[in-house]
C-alpha cells in the first residue's frame, strides 16, 4: 500500500540523459569526484557526467570503506557484535547501540528497565542534535562557508560529547546500551550537566540560525535546489530527515512508538518543497523538538535499576527465531535484521543502513543541477561511509 | 632526508644557551630550515572513516591544531606536506592512499591514526581490511587508539615535529611507493617486502 496516498511512480519522469552533440554544446565530460575529495564526506566517489557545468548522469561507486562488519558479527558473540555498531554510523554510536539492543531484546524477550528506557531517549536525542548540529555545519562548507559553521557546530559537539565520555567512558565509540537496559547509571550531577546543556542549546540555536538561517547565499545555494519528489522517497525507502523535508509525515518514534516516546509531545517537522533548503530546516526544527523530549524526560526519569543485574549479557543464546528492530536514527531509520539458529552467534546479520538507502536517489536529484550543486545535495543527504559501505 | 653521523659540535649547548642569554641566537642554516618547517606541517585533508572526525576536531576550536602550524589542511596532495591516514584502509581504497602518497612532494611524512590505519584494528579479521598501511606506505608516526582523542593525534604532531627537527638537510631518498593493485582476491601484490616483513615466530626450544 502506498502509505502516503500518493500517485504512483511510474507516472514520473525518469532520469534522462539530456545531453545535445552538436557543434555549440561540444562534448560531455566524464568526471570522477572521490574517492578522495574534501567534498564527498569520506571515501565515496561519484562519477559525474557533465554538459558543461549541468549534471546529466550520476553514477555512485560505494564500497570504499566495506569494512565486513555483517560478516565480522556473524562470528562474533550477540554481545561482541556491540562495539562494532559505533562505527557503524560513526557520529551516532547511541543510536545504532540502542537499535541493535532492541533486536536482541525482542529475539531473547528480554524487558527493560524503566530509567533504562529514559536513559536511552535521553541519549537517543542528545545524539540527533549532535548529527544534525554538525551535518549543518558541513552542509555549509560544502557550500563554500568554510570553517564558521563547522566550528560552532564542533563546539557544541563536544559538550555533547563530554557528556557522553563522563557516562560511557569514550567520546565516539560509545558501547553504553547493554541487553536489558544500560552499562553505567547516570548519576544526578550527570543529570544536571544534561539539562544546563539542554537549556542552553536553545540559545546556540538561535545563534545557529541568527546566522544561517536567513542568510542570502545559503538561500540562493539551497532553494529549489536537488528537490525530491514525495512519491520518489516513498517508492525508494527514503526515512528520515529526508522523507519527512519531501513532505512525507512519517517518523517511527510516532509511528512505531517503540522505547517511552509515546509518553513525550514533541511535533513532527515536514517540509514543504523536498529541496536542499527544507532538508536543512527540517534538521533545524527538529532539533527544536529534540531539545522538548530531553526537557521532558530530564524532568521524568524515575529512579530505579538502570540495567537488570540477571539479565543475561555475554554467553547469550536466544531460542531460534528471527527479528527485525528500527529506530528513528537521526538519518533516518536504523534497523537490525538478526535470525538466530540458537547458537552464541547470530546466524544472519543484516544492517538497514539510512545513509545508504537515501543515497540512492542522489542521482535524481542532482540531475539537471550543477556540479557545485551537487555537492552541496550529497551533503544535505547526510552520509557517513561507515554505514553506507559498512 | 639523509642522516649522517653527527660531527663534534664547535659551539657546545651550553655555550650557546649562555649566547641567548645574552640576547643572541646563534644557530646554523640547518636547525633554522627544520625548526621553520616542523612549525608548517600542512596535513592532506583527507578522512578515511571514523578517526576522520576526530582529526576534524582537532582542528576544530578546543584543540586546535593550530598552534602547532598545522591548520592549512590541504585538499590537494601536491600541496600537502603530512598524510594522515585516518581510519581503516580497505584493500579496495589502499591503491588510492599509495597513490596520493605518491603524489605529495618530498619532504613527506605519514601519520598512522588510530587502530585500523595501524594494524587493522577491530576489523583485522575482515576479508576487505588492509591489515596496516605499513605495509604500503612508510609510516613515521602511529597513533593507537579507537578513536584516538584529539590530544592524541596533537601529541603525534608533537612528536613528528621532534623527528623532523632532528632531521639534516640533502638529497631526499625517493620514497616513490608501488601501488598495488587491486585484485580478484587480494591486493597484488599484498605488501611491499621493502617496507614490511611479517614478523618472525620464533618458537623456544621445548615450548
Amino acid at each position: 500500500m502506498n502509505p502516503s496516498g500518493l500517485p504512483p511512480l511510474a507516472s514520473l519522469p525518469g532520469p534522462q540523459i539530456r545531453a545535445v552533440h552538436d557543434e555549440l554544446h561540444g562534448d560531455l565530460l566524464e568526471l570522477s569526484m572521490g574517492p578522495h575529495h574534501p567534498s564527498t564526506h569520506g571515501v565515496f566517489r561519484m562519477v559525474v557526467t557533465l554538459d558543461g557545468e549541468t549534471v546529466v548522469k550520476l553514477k555512485p561507486v560505494f564500497g570504499y570503506l566495506h569494512r565486513n562488519h555483517e560478516k565480522i558479527a556473524e562470528g562474533a558473540s550477540y554481545l561482541g557484535s556491540m562495539p562494532y555498531t559505533d562505527r557503524l554510523d560513526y557520529l551516532c554510536s547511541m543510536t545504532n547501540n540502542w537499535s541493535y539492543a532492541l533486536a536482541v531484546e525482542r529475539l531473547a524477550g528480554q524487558a527493560v528497565s524503566e530509567r533504562a528506557e529514559y536513559v536511552r531517549v535521553i541519549l537517543a536525542e542528545l545524539t540527533r542534535l549532535l548529527n544534525h548540529t554538525c551535518l549543518a555545519g558541513f552542509l555549509l562548507q560544502d557550500g563554500g562557508a568554510s570553517g564558521t559553521p563547522l566550528m560552532y557546530a564542533f563546539r557544541e559537539r563536544e559538550k555533547i560529547l563530554d557528556l557522553f565520555e563522563s557516562l560511557s567512558g569514550s567520546r565516539m565509540m560509545c558501547n553504553y546500551q547493554r541487553f536489558g537496559g544500560c552499562r553505567a547509571d547516570p548519576s544526578p550531577a550527570w543529570l544536571d550537566s544534561a539539562r544546563a546543556l539542554v537549556d542552553g542549546y536553545g540559545r546556540f540555536l538561535d545563534e545557529y540560525e541568527a546566522l544561517l538561517t536567513g542568510n542570502e547565499i545559503l538561500m540562493a545555494r539551497t532553494q529549489g535546489i536537488g528537490r525530491l519528489s514525495p512519491q520518489l522517497a516513498v517508492s525508494a525507502g527514503v526515512t528520515g530527515p529526508m522523507l519527512r523535508a519531501a513532505g512525507v509525515g512519517y517518523d517511527i518514534r510516532k509511528v512505531d512508538g517503540y522505547g517511552f516516546y509515546p509518553r513525550f509531545t514533541f511535533r513532527v517537522p515536514i517540509g514543504a518543497d523536498g529541496d536542499t533548503y527544507d532538508r536543512y530546516m527540517v534538521r533545524i526544527l527538529e532539533m527544536r523538538e529534540s531539545i522538548g523530549i530531553l526537557r521532558q524526560a530530564l524532568r521524568d526519569i524515575p529512579a530505579g535499576p538502570i540495567l537488570d543485574p540477571k539479565a543475561k549479557q555475554r554467553g547469550l543464546r536466544p531460542k531460534a527465531g528471527e527479528v527485525y528492530s528500527r529506530i528513528e536514527g537521526p538519518k533516518g531509520e536504523i534497523g537490525f535484521f538478526l535470525i538466530s539458529d540458537g547458537g552464541p552467534n547470530p546466524y544472519r546479520y543484516r544492517v538497514r543502513p539510512p545513509s545508504l538507502i537515501n543515497l540512492t536517489i542522489l542521482e535524481d536529484m542532482c540531475l539537471g543541477q550543477s556540479i557545485a550543486d551537487s555537492v552541496v545535495i550529497l551533503g544535505s543527504v547526510d552520509i557517513v561511509l561507515g554505514e553506507v559501505d559498512r | 632526508m639523509s642522516e649522517p653521523a653527527p660531527a663534534a659540535p664547535a659551539v657546545t649547548d651550553a655555550e650557546r644557551a649562555e649566547l641567548r642569554r645574552h640576547g643572541m641566537l646563534l644557530t646554523s642554516i640547518e636547525e633554522l630550515c627544520d625548526w621553520g618547517r616542523s612549525h608548517s606541517v600542512w596535513p592532506l585533508q583527507f578522512g578515511l572513516a571514523c578517526c576522520a572526525i576526530e582529526m576534524i576536531a582537532a582542528s576544530m576550536a578546543r584543540f586546535d591544531i593550530a598552534r602547532f602550524g598545522s591548520e592549512v589542511f590541504r585538499p590537494s596532495p601536491r600541496q600537502a606536506d603530512l598524510l594522515i591516514v585516518s581510519g581503516t584502509v580497505t584493500k579496495k581504497m589502499a591503491p588510492m592512499v599509495v597513490r596520493i602518497w605518491n603524489q605529495m612532494p618530498e619532504p613527506k611524512y605519514c601519520i598512522a591514526m588510530g587502530a585500523c590505519a595501524i594494524s587493522g584494528g577491530p576489523f583485522k579479521q575482515g576479508y576487505n581490511v588492509l591489515k596496516g598501511i605499513d605495509r604500503f606506505v612508510p609510516v613515521d608516526i602511529y597513533v593507537p587508539g579507537c578513536p584516538p582523542r584529539p590530544e592524541a593525534l596533537l601529541h603525534g604532531l608533537i612528536k613528528l615535529q621532534e623527528k623532523i627537527r632532528g632531521q639534516r638537510l640533502g638529497t631526499p631518498a625517493p620514497s616513490e611507493c608501488p601501488v598495488p593493485e587491486y585484485a580478484a582476491h587480494d591486493l597484488d601484490p599484498t605488501k611491499n617486502p621493502q617496507l614490511w616483513q611479517p614478523p618472525v615466530l620464533v618458537r623456544k626450544e621445548g615450548a
